[in-house]
């Protein structure tokens, strides 16, 4: 967070937000952590709408942010590990994470494969989405667990009816399915489109094709040396 | 089917017209009109499917995705530093603005934070890109509706910041300026003077939008009482910036929330209107880009001498976390969710867009509403394609 100290009261207004959740949902709540002038709270799949209803209809949250998905599979070719390290030889691609196993600090779960976020995590795929007060200009990250094989969860569009897109690119990306969703069809991909290209075993065929960086080992393109020839007199 | 009368085959059809007016289901007979993937209202190429009763829109159905990069996608396999080049592409009318939130959050994972210079000419250079993408807003808007001179003049002085924004950065819509704990580059000698003197000109042109349009009375009459949005609506679909404001809603996350931006430092106001209609939207829009001259004049007053570039290491690597930073950007709130494993780029990013929030309320706004309206309310609504498809 940035250097201006975040009031202790905001804070203190999230733990209360998050102690409202835990009220009205009960065992529904998992975890929650207030961190860097944030909030996050993880509950139940189960529990997903009535999270939304308690938010909407008695915290306050009128305001729907984003909802998204993420997948915590390790895959180090689509991790933000497997990128150019200046200080690494040619073709030596996984150098970037010279620091330590990736899914530092992910405790046990990493050695499962995967790492958990801010708030925990016990599978591979998470629903996560936002809410916010206009009024009290405080909000909160929203996350569930989903079943690997069958990535599943309750709509919210009949509570926030901005969910229905944001839904639908989940599911399109991701393959979550959205129960009650009103027409689950695809956002950006055509009708034919097989697979879920934000899951992490989907494949960046660009970078199957060249490896990164193209730079080093890059043919060059015709008329490219005569011209570096030229410059270089010149 | 059995004979019947005349009578009763007009009471049925009749019948059949009341339900299609409130029950989309039970629509009758009607035309679909496929509004581009490249009519002008797009700006781009957004295509909207209606469908007709007569005049009526009975059904909207905007469908993107024809400009779909999968930035998304595509950030997972960048470095931190490089994802400045991918966002660029957003929202190009004012690209900057797109860099802030995504540099704030990698600043905030790493716990480092920029020189109150760098803070400073970021924000003056955040307000140059509102103003660059609002002015085009201004003129675009009078073009839709038939008067044809306000975008010539919306392109005539967008110039006086565009041509700011390459003296400073290299690049008049992608800058790629923002660096994590800094800035590129300090800004070239003289730049603060040409500044003043191109936010007189915006103010100029804030102006005579005002003569122009607002006071044209076939413009009031084409906006007034058009697209009415209530509060509760469009926070439910996530509207956001002067969309929402237009329906009363005050909220301005550059002065709601915490940021190490220089906002806090100026004396500015966000500014909102009751009706939630067309003409509000263009009206608040109006006042903002009045305001951003504001604040950068105060800015360019006040701006502090030192270092433009907080020390960081020269392989930049984010310690593991999840963020969420988010900025007032001129369509509405931009943020960024970002994952870091503690790799050197990033494990996921989510990108939150204001428009793609902004066009799904278009089924809801547009039922019921008549064919020239469409246009005044896709107009209204204000968004841009990269900022959809992402």
């Amino acid at each position: 967070m940035s250097s201006a100290p975040e009031p202790p009261e905001g804070d203190h207004a999230r733990e209360e937000l998050a102690d409202a959740l835990r009220q009205g949902l009960g065992d529904g709540v998992i975890g929650s952590e207030v961190a860097r002038g944030d909030l996050w709270v993880r509950v139940r799949p189960t529990a997903w709408r009535a999270a939304a209803e308690l938010c909407k209809a008695e915290l306050g949250l009128d305001y729907f942010c984003f909802l998204s998905g993420l997948d915590w599979l390790d895959n180090p070719a689509l991790s933000g590990e497997k990128v150019w390290d200046p200080d690494a030889g040619p073709g030596d691609g996984t150098a970037g994470d010279g620091d330590g196993t990736p899914g530092d600090g992910a405790g046990a779960a990493a050695d499962a494969g995967w790492a958990t976020g801010v708030a925990g995590g016990a599978s591979r795929f998470q629903v996560l989405a936002r809410l916010y007060s206009t009024d009290r200009h405080l909000g909160v990250t929203l996350k569930a667990d989903l079943d690997e094989a069958d990535p599943r969860v309750d709509t919210w569009t009949a509570v926030y009816a901005g969910a229905d897109w944001h839904e639908r690119e989940a599911w399109e990306m991701y393959g979550f399915t959205f129960d009650g969703h009103p027409g689950l069809r695809h956002m950006y991909l055509p009708g034919e489109f097989e697979g879920h290209p934000m899951r992490k075993d989907f494949p960046l065929l660009a970078r199957e094709v060249k490896p990164w960086p193209g730079l080093v080992d890059v043919e060059a393109m015709p008329g490219e040396d005569e011209a570096a020839a030229e410059e270089g007199e010149g | 089917m059995a004979v019947t009368a005349d009578w009763q085959r007009s009471a049925y059809i009749a019948g059949q017209a009341a339900d299609a007016r409130v029950n989309v289901e039970l629509e009758a007979e009607g035309m679909t009109l496929n509004l581009g993937p490249q009519h002008p209202a797009t700006h781009g190429t957004l295509r909207i499917v209606v469908r007709l009763d007569g005049e009526q829109v009975v059904w909207a159905e905007p469908v993107a995705g024809y400009m779909h990069r999968g930035y998304e996608k595509l950030a997972e396999v960048r470095t931190y530093p490089q994802v400045t080049t991918l966002v660029n592409r957003i929202d190009w009318l004012g690209s900057f603005c797109n860099e802030v939130p995504f540099i704030l959050a990698a600043e905030e994972l790493m716990g480092i934070e920029a020189p109150p210079r760098a803070q400073w000419i970021r924000t003056i250079l955040f307000e140059m890109g509102r103003m660059a993408n609002i002015i085009l807003f201004l003129g675009d808007m009078g073009v839709q509706l038939g008067a044809i001179t306000p975008v010539f003049y919306a392109f005539r002085d967008r110039e006086h910041v565009l041509n700011l924004i390459e003296a400073a950065t290299g690049g008049r819509f992608h800058p790629n300026y923002d660096r994590i704990g800094g800035l590129k580059e300090d800004l070239p000698r003289g730049w603060v003077d040409e500044a003043k003197t191109a936010m007189g000109k915006v103010r100029e042109f804030c102006d005579e939008l005002d003569d122009l349009l607002m006071g044209n009375e076939i413009f009031q009459e084409r906006c007034r009482g058009i697209g009415v949005i209530p509060p509760a609506v469009g926070l439910a679909y996530g509207l956001s910036g002067a969309n929402i404001r237009a329906s009363g809603v005050d909220w301005d996350i550059r002065r709601d929330e915490d940021s190490p931006l220089a906002w806090k430092h100026c004396d500015w106001k966000v500014w909102t209107h009751p009706d939630g209609d067309s003409f509000a939207r263009y009206w608040v829009r109006l006042q903002e880009t009045r305001e951003a001259a504001r604040i950068v004049d105060q800015l360019l007053d006040g701006l502090p001498p030192g270092s433009i570039q907080a020390k960081v290491p020269r392989i930049i690597k984010v310690p593991a976390g999840e963020a969420w930073c988010h900025t007032e950007n001129p369509l509405g709130e931009m943020g960024y969710y970002v994952v870091s494993k503690g790799g050197l780029g990033p494990f996921r990013v989510k990108i939150r867009t204001p428009s793609f929030n902004n066009v799904s309320i278009v089924p809801w706004v547009l039922r019921g509403v008549y064919v020239p309206d469409v246009i005044t309310i896709l107009a209204s609504l204000y968004f841009i394609l990269g900022d959809i498809d992402r």
